[in-house]
């Protein structure tokens, strides 16, 4: 996809609307306005309905009961109800919260507010390639530890968590796990991942439906333990209450239909795209690191760092090409990123890093010609700092 | 199917004003994400903070306070938990997305006409240790108009923070933040012609903002969460068309119809100051159950109160503060928009006396 004359290839920031679900949200701007939660009349139940059918087709991916997937406004909201919805959940047994240095900050932040509730936060460090240190997790595994928090696919680096190897530390010793998937869902195959998983994080507008809506998993036994997180008018099984969007439920819930029609051929074209990355890197003068393992990862993902030059420089020079340095979240903090740092990345080379992302949309010609402006911005960005 | 369905459920939710649509089609083109450096993220940026600084103008406040929300259920909660729960005090008529955080023993008195009580408000405000005060500006059960720049005036007087639930005022009574007095108010999009999904706090300058969700720096850190720019566009597009929500003749006459059909005293709070787009009805003798089943029957969408947790008659709670408790389960709730037309008034009243006389007969 070309916007305005640029490559856009941030497909881990946000995606595109796909055409069709777009076209599932039509309906509800229109005619079908009614309120989801009226009960006595022809609108609300057609907006009821609609709702249902959106939750049936986002569960459906996750292999999941509908009945235990609750809508929020995205994954942020997803993650810090899981969180703090089970630290709320456990106040009368004060104990211990994991989660993964390399975490989204706001599954971090929200296992650090889980402090306030008396709880203490463990983060565990990570390898140096990205994946989980399943001793160090191991050992960190004390008796009050009661959640677990590890996303499926990093938002920045992409590595795959191996989850099902956590569940098997954590299941013995009756901990809940939280998986935040809003990375994985749709991209990687997650029919069996709640399988493993107690509570999963999606979103919407990574895999090309509207921003604003996301959806929480919770299992029978982790709701047991769970405070509802946003009081009111009692919607979504109380949990999280206020008014849903059918517009934006039926945009996700299509979403979450095609990306799962066009998981293996987006799986495919993924390892083409990144082959074509790796290997236009590879021929282009100065030395670069691929971040996180080239295996157990996301392919659409390409994150690395250029020696002999830095983000500014970079970012400025790339002007015709939409990626990032970072997660977007981030994107106006000054500094390396955290989870760059996580992996033991020198300061100075993680300051020049491109997070690559390629989607359904990007072709093999836009995949040259990024190619051809990273080399441009590199040869640009290098010869003013070896001037200096 | 095929007979005209007249909706008569606005306050519930409204059809999106044709600007609003207009907007979110341009939104449709809108690729990046707002928090993205690249010109993409930068488009989608530009385009909320256009909408911030509409909303702004339009409560005489400037872009800085406003917070964009997921509707008006966050910007409640939002407000209401800068304190702790025991420091909540809110009337005892509020939409249930406030009373759900506070304490009954907290609960603001309320008069039989369903407007707080200044006085026991004053007396309890006094002595309460300094909280935060909570005040709808208009009831989503009755349409009356709540003072809460005199109950702000009372509150700040004893130290007391104040916020104000205006999702069912917005747009139908004019709000300047400044007169209302509220360091807080609660707005919402789709009761005006907006999206569902999208709301608002509005917070006073300089109050340092405790986030309810934990995450990244978007809204200045006091909401992270990636936006949902589309909502927020047809946010703004609903602001251009506010003007058809504001308090006219046209509102005034379609209620005044209803009331003298009906009669003053089946008019929940009929003494009192309210908006003519909401009013409580009641049918005697019949319960409102059977009333909505005749009504959706016969084509017209009216309810019996909030629409919130399916199946649950909400609202009710507000007929009982005002000592109509006995009777509560014969009301049913009618609100208007701009759509609504004297012909479905009228329509409505006529199903409403084919109502009564059936169950005349049948008793």
């Amino acid at each position: 996809m070309r916007i305005k004359n640029a490559i856009y290839m941030d497909y881990q920031s946000t995606t595109p609307l796909d055409p069709v679900a777009k076209a599932a949200m039509l309906p509800f701007m229109e005619d079908k306005f009614g309120n989801p939660h009226s009960s006595s009349h022809r609108f609300g139940w057609e907006a009821e309905a609609a709702v249902d059918v959106a939750r049936g087709q986002v569960a459906s991916v996750l292999d999941v009961d509908p009945a235990h997937l609750f809508f929020t406004s995205g994954a942020t909201e997803s993650n810090n109800m899981a969180i703090k919805g089970l630290a709320l959940g456990h106040l009368q047994r004060p104990g211990t919260i994991i989660t993964l240095a390399s975490e989204h900050s706001c599954v971090l932040e929200s296992v650090r507010a889980a402090q306030t509730f008396g709880h203490v936060p463990e983060i565990v460090p990570i390898q140096p390639n990205g994946l989980v240190d399943l001793g160090a997790l191991e050992a960190a595994l004390t008796t009050d530890v009661f959640l677990v928090s590890v996303m499926a696919v990093n938002n920045e680096i992409g590595t795959i968590q191996p989850l099902e190897k956590i569940a098997s530390l954590l299941k013995p010793r009756g901990i809940l796990l939280h998986c935040d998937a809003a990375q994985a869902y749709g991209k990687v195959p997650v029919d069996t991942l709640a399988q493993h998983c107690d509570l999963i994080s999606l979103s919407a507008h990574k895999i090309y439906g509207p921003k604003g809506i996301g959806a929480l998993y919770v299992s029978a036994e982790a709701q047991r333990h769970m405070s509802p997180h946003m009081s009111g008018g009692g919607q979504e099984g109380h949990l999280r209450s206020g008014t849903l969007a059918p517009a934006l439920c039926a945009g996700f819930g299509a979403a979450a239909q095609i990306a799962a029609e066009k998981l293996e051929g987006e799986q495919t074209r993924a390892q083409r795209h990144f082959e074509m990355l790796l290997a236009g890197l590879d021929a282009m003068p100065g030395d670069y690191v691929l971040n996180g393992c080239a295996d157990t990862r996301l392919k659409s993902n390409v994150n690395v760092s250029f020696h002999g030059t830095d983000s500014a420089r970079l970012m400025a020079n790339v002007r015709r090409l939409a990626v990032s340095s970072g997660a977007a979240c981030a994107s106006a903090k000054e500094g390396p990123s955290y989870v760059l740092e996580a992996l033991g990345v020198p300061p100075a080379l993680a300051e020049a890093s491109l997070r690559i992302g390629t989607g359904r949309f990007t072709d093999d010609s836009q995949v040259s010609d990024a190619l051809g402006y990273i080399e441009d911005a590199l040869a640009k960005s290098r010869k003013r700092s070896w001037s200096q | 199917m095929g007979k005209e369905l007249i909706y008569l459920d606005y306050a519930a939710t409204a059809p999106l004003a044709e600007t609003a649509k207009t907007a979110m089609a341009d939104g449709f083109a809108l690729v990046g994400n707002p928090s993205s450096v690249h010109r993409a993220g930068r488009a989608a940026r530009d385009a909320i903070s256009k909408v911030r600084e509409q909303l702004a103008a339009a409560l005489g406040t400037t872009p800085g306070q406003v917070v964009f929300t997921s509707g008006g259920t966050e910007a409640n909660a939002l407000a209401l938990t800068q304190v702790p729960q025991s420091k909540r005090y809110v009337s005892a008529i509020e939409h249930e997305a406030v009373l759900s955080w506070t304490l009954p023993a907290y609960h603001l008195p309320v008069t039989a006409h369903g407007i707080i009580d200044l006085e026991g408000a004053q007396a309890r405000l006094s002595s309460w240790e300094p909280g935060l005060v909570s005040l709808m500006l208009v009831n989503n059960a009755t349409g009356i108009i709540q003072p809460v720049t005199a109950l702000a005036e009372i509150a700040h007087a004893h130290g007391h923070l104040v916020h104000c639930d205006g999702v069912q005022a917005f747009g139908k009574v004019p709000i300047d933040i400044a007169t209302l007095g509220a360091d807080f108010l609660t707005v919402s999009a789709h009761k005006i012609g907006g999206p569902k999904g999208i709301g608002a706090l509005i917070v006073k300058d300089g109050f340092a903002l405790t986030a309810l969700l934990q995450g990244g720096g978007q809204e200045r850190r006091r909401r992270p969460g990636t936006e949902n720019v589309l909502g927020i566009l047809g946010f703004g597009g609903a602001l251009e068309a506010i003007g058809d929500y504001a308090g006219s003749a046209h509102y005034d006459a379609l209620q005044a119809s209803i009331e003298t059909h009906v009669g003053a005293a089946h008019v929940a709070g009929s003494a009192s100051s309210r908006v003519p787009h909401i009013l409580s009805v009641r049918m005697a003798g019949v319960k409102n159950q059977l009333q909505l089943m005749r009504f959706d029957l016969a084509g017209l969408c009216v309810s019996a109160g909030s629409a919130c947790s399916s199946g649950k008659v909400a609202g009710n709670h507000v007929l009982e503060v005002m000592g109509l408790g006995e009777s509560a389960e014969e009301y049913i709730r009618l609100s208007f928009g701009p759509s609504t037309t004297s012909r479905h008034i009228a329509q409505f009243l006529s199903v409403w006396d084919d109502i009564r006389a059936s169950q005349k007969a049948a008793a």
